[in-house]
């Protein structure tokens, strides 16, 4: 008898519950990187631990929104990226696609999220045409782009003295478009480009191109690529004497993963632009040791702390609108402004490129630093307006007159 | 002052000797790989995760016993030829009798395993491993700046060539092996350990793989995936030098090496490319290789 009871009110109670169930929004969100390859330590597992992260910090549930977060390596390659995409959007639910480095695939599941209407929020990509000729109302570009790299770190180096310059550009659609924007801010600042070579990606071994970059006499080379080709190049170059022959090097998208990887010893005097680093302030340190902690004691870098920060607000813009519809959301997105413990407050531009100040940083030499992890100080801060490719330069279909 | 292709002859001189510095690491792991697949027809597919785990295996040796590198320029490759002679005694000697494809099957498989393994535990972005101290620094040539360890790896591959080479053609080790290779099982009627011989081969060829590890430590950054991403391109040098030949492996390792250097200097964008086409041509004009028998 009393079974029977227990089931009834159970039931009873379930089918009033209901109701309140239908109201409850539901979202998937998947979050698509390289987990094996060359930039699987600063995306990778890491930008899956910061999205679940900023379900909990805002309190999801608590709010009537049931989040789930997918994973899956795209291995850096279009094809593979495009295909789990798809199937994502087609078959499996998933609503938005987080992180998505490696430029050649983040444009591909670029052009794909607007044909299926859906909400792409990239923080591992660097092409600046995401926000430029290929943007569309269903991307946010989070992070940093190829753009705000040139102006840091180019604008900083000529500014030094450094005006003649020589590209090692990673052949593919990342290095083309930061050697494009770095070649603009140097010619626009008064130095010469003295020439390029494009390097097969990846690489392993970068002397001969290197060589090439000394025989040019060129003051600075760049370094237009990312993650291990950038590792190995440096390590190079310092073992063929051509950083201690005078000429300098512009790491134009240096990681903080890579610069553990390197070491101090190798890696000291670097000037790099990042837009996260979590030593500088005690709300992104108390958010990095949460995060070492789930990561194997491994601090964040600026794309995994870029993906919880896109997913925060990606929520607070379903919490506002009550609605997942693509285009409701991102108009809340751009409505509302940006602001949490990682980036501070900033905005969404109505070609999707997400406004916050960057950093230029120096790497610290092996004496001045306390511990791992310690790496970086700070040279100078970049506001968010001049970081930027102003709108007016935009190329932006979305906000052409 | 004449020019070349449009290349000053100082800096052709530069990128001539930068081919022959890679072509002595394709010319040790395309040694091994000749010499396993000569004497025990394996096409060894995990050469590249043995030639991480050298790499690996130095690094740990400093980092967590304090040996230094000259010390695991020895004791790696040791340590890496005695998990060879384990994987040969537990799996490769089973699948001795069938087919050689199934060898390569089952060493593809172990590579994966072995790279995944080191890219869980130590991420995949690397780990640093400075310069012996004693080869820091280099020497101005003129027309390029050699670095001494460049100029260590070029001279310790090539003894090491050499001294493998002596051993298999001119001793009579050597002799044994290649009458076990050519006749099993009359070979054991005479008296010697076949199956010893095999397993130690086997692990002599990792260990080669081992040494060529340790030698790349301190060039490219130690990650799980430097071996992958290089045997592809030593399989194409056995292959156009001709699969088991050794002399073949030295001679097209050190070519293949300069060859893909000058495609650097005048047409960067092919560099990753050119050694493949070459071995479409040669397999078209010699199939069994430069300097392989016809089967």
């Amino acid at each position: 008898m009393k079974l029977k009871t227990l089931l009834t009110t159970t039931a009873f109670a379930a089918l009033m519950a209901a109701p309140a169930l239908a109201q409850q929004i539901s979202v998937k969100a998947g979050v698509l990187n390289d987990r094996s390859g060359l930039y699987a330590d600063l995306s990778g597992e890491g930008s899956v631990i910061a999205a679940k992260m900023a379900v909990e910090d805002f309190k999801a549930t608590e709010k009537g929104i049931k989040v789930e977060i997918v994973s899956a390596d795209h291995q850096n390659k279009p094809d593979v990226g495009s295909t789990i995409a798809r199937t994502w959007y087609d078959q499996d639910g998933v609503d938005l696609i987080l992180d998505v480095p490696t430029s050649s695939v983040a444009l591909a599941v670029n052009q794909i999220t607007k044909e299926k209407n859906k909400i792409h929020i990239n923080s591992g990509a660097a092409s600046s045409d995401l926000t430029g000729k290929a943007c569309s109302p269903n991307t946010v570009h989070w992070t940093y782009d190829t753009y705000a790299l040139a102006q840091g770190t180019g604008g900083a180096m000529v500014k030094a003295g450094g005006d003649s310059w020589f590209f090692l550009t990673a052949d593919y659609a990342f290095g083309h478009a930061l050697e494009r924007d770095a070649s603009a801010v140097v010619t626009k600042n008064g130095g010469k480009v003295l020439g390029v070579v494009r390097t097969p990606f990846p690489g392993t071994d970068f002397s001969s191109f290197l060589l090439q970059a000394q025989a040019s006499k060129a003051k600075v080379i760049g370094l237009a690529n990312a993650g291990g080709d950038t590792i190995n190049s440096i390590k190079q170059a310092g073992e063929f004497g051509i950083t201690a022959g005078g000429q300098k090097l512009a790491g134009l998208l240096v990681f903080l993963s890579d610069v553990h990887s390197l070491g101090l010893a190798t890696a000291q005097g670097l000037v790099l632009t990042e837009s996260f680093y979590w030593d500088t302030n005690d709300q992104t340190r108390g958010w990095s040791d949460r995060f070492a902690k789930a990561n194997g004691g491994k601090k964040p870098t600026m794309v995994q702390a870029g993906v919880y920060s896109g997913m925060l607000h990606y929520l607070k813009a379903v919490e506002a609108a009550k609605s997942k519809d693509s285009a409701v959301v991102m108009a809340k997105m751009k409505e509302l402004p940006t602001d949490d413990p990682l980036f501070g407050k900033g905005s969404v531009r109505a070609d999707g490129r997400k406004l916050h100040d960057m950093y230029l940083f120096e790497v610290k030499k092996p004496a001045e630093s306390k511990g791992p992890w310690d790496y970086y100080k700070q040279v100078s801060v970049l506001p968010a307006e001049q970081a930027f490719r102003p709108l007016a330069e935009s190329e932006c279909p979305l906000v052409k007159k | 002052m004449f020019e070349l292709l449009g290349i000053p002859p100082q800096a052709l001189f530069g990128q001539v000797l930068l081919g022959l510095i890679n072509g002595s690491f394709y010319a040790i792991l395309s040694l091994g790989l000749a010499v396993i697949f000569g004497l025990l027809n394996i096409i060894n597919f995990s050469h590249g995760a043995q030639y991480m785990m050298g790499a690996f295996v130095a690094w740990m040796c400093l980092n967590y016993l304090g040996i230094n590198y000259w010390a695991a320029l020895l004791i790696a490759p040791l340590i890496v030829g005695a998990t060879g002679i384990a994987i040969e005694r537990l799996l490769l000697k089973r699948i001795a009798h069938v087919d050689h494809l199934y060898g390569l099957l089952l060493t593809f498989g172990l590579a994966l395993i072995i790279q995944g393994l080191f890219r869980n535990s130590y991420g995949s972005s690397g780990l640093p491993y400075q310069i012996p101290a004693e080869l820091r620094g280099g020497q101005n040539l003129g027309f390029m700046f050699l670095p001494y360890y460049r100029g260590w790896v070029v001279v310790a591959s090539l003894v090491v060539c050499l001294a493998t080479w002596f051993l298999i053609e001119k001793t009579k080790l050597g002799a044994y092996l290649r009458a076990a290779t050519e006749n099993p099982t009359l070979t054991q009627a005479f008296g010697i350990n076949v199956p010893l011989l095999v397993t130690l081969t086997y692990g002599f060829g990792v260990a080669l793989a081992g040494f060529a590890g340790v030698l790349a430590a301190p060039i490219y950054s130690v990650n799980p995936n430097m071996g992958a991403d290089l045997i592809i391109v030593v399989f194409a040098v056995v292959v156009i030098g001709g699969m088991g030949s050794i002399l073949g492996a030295i001679v097209t390792g050190f070519s293949l090496g300069l060859i893909e250097g000058l495609t650097k200097v005048f047409y960067p964008e092919g560099s990753a490319t050119v050694i493949f086409i070459i071995m479409v041509l040669v397999l078209l004009v010699r199939p069994a290789g430069l300097f392989g028998r016809a089967a």
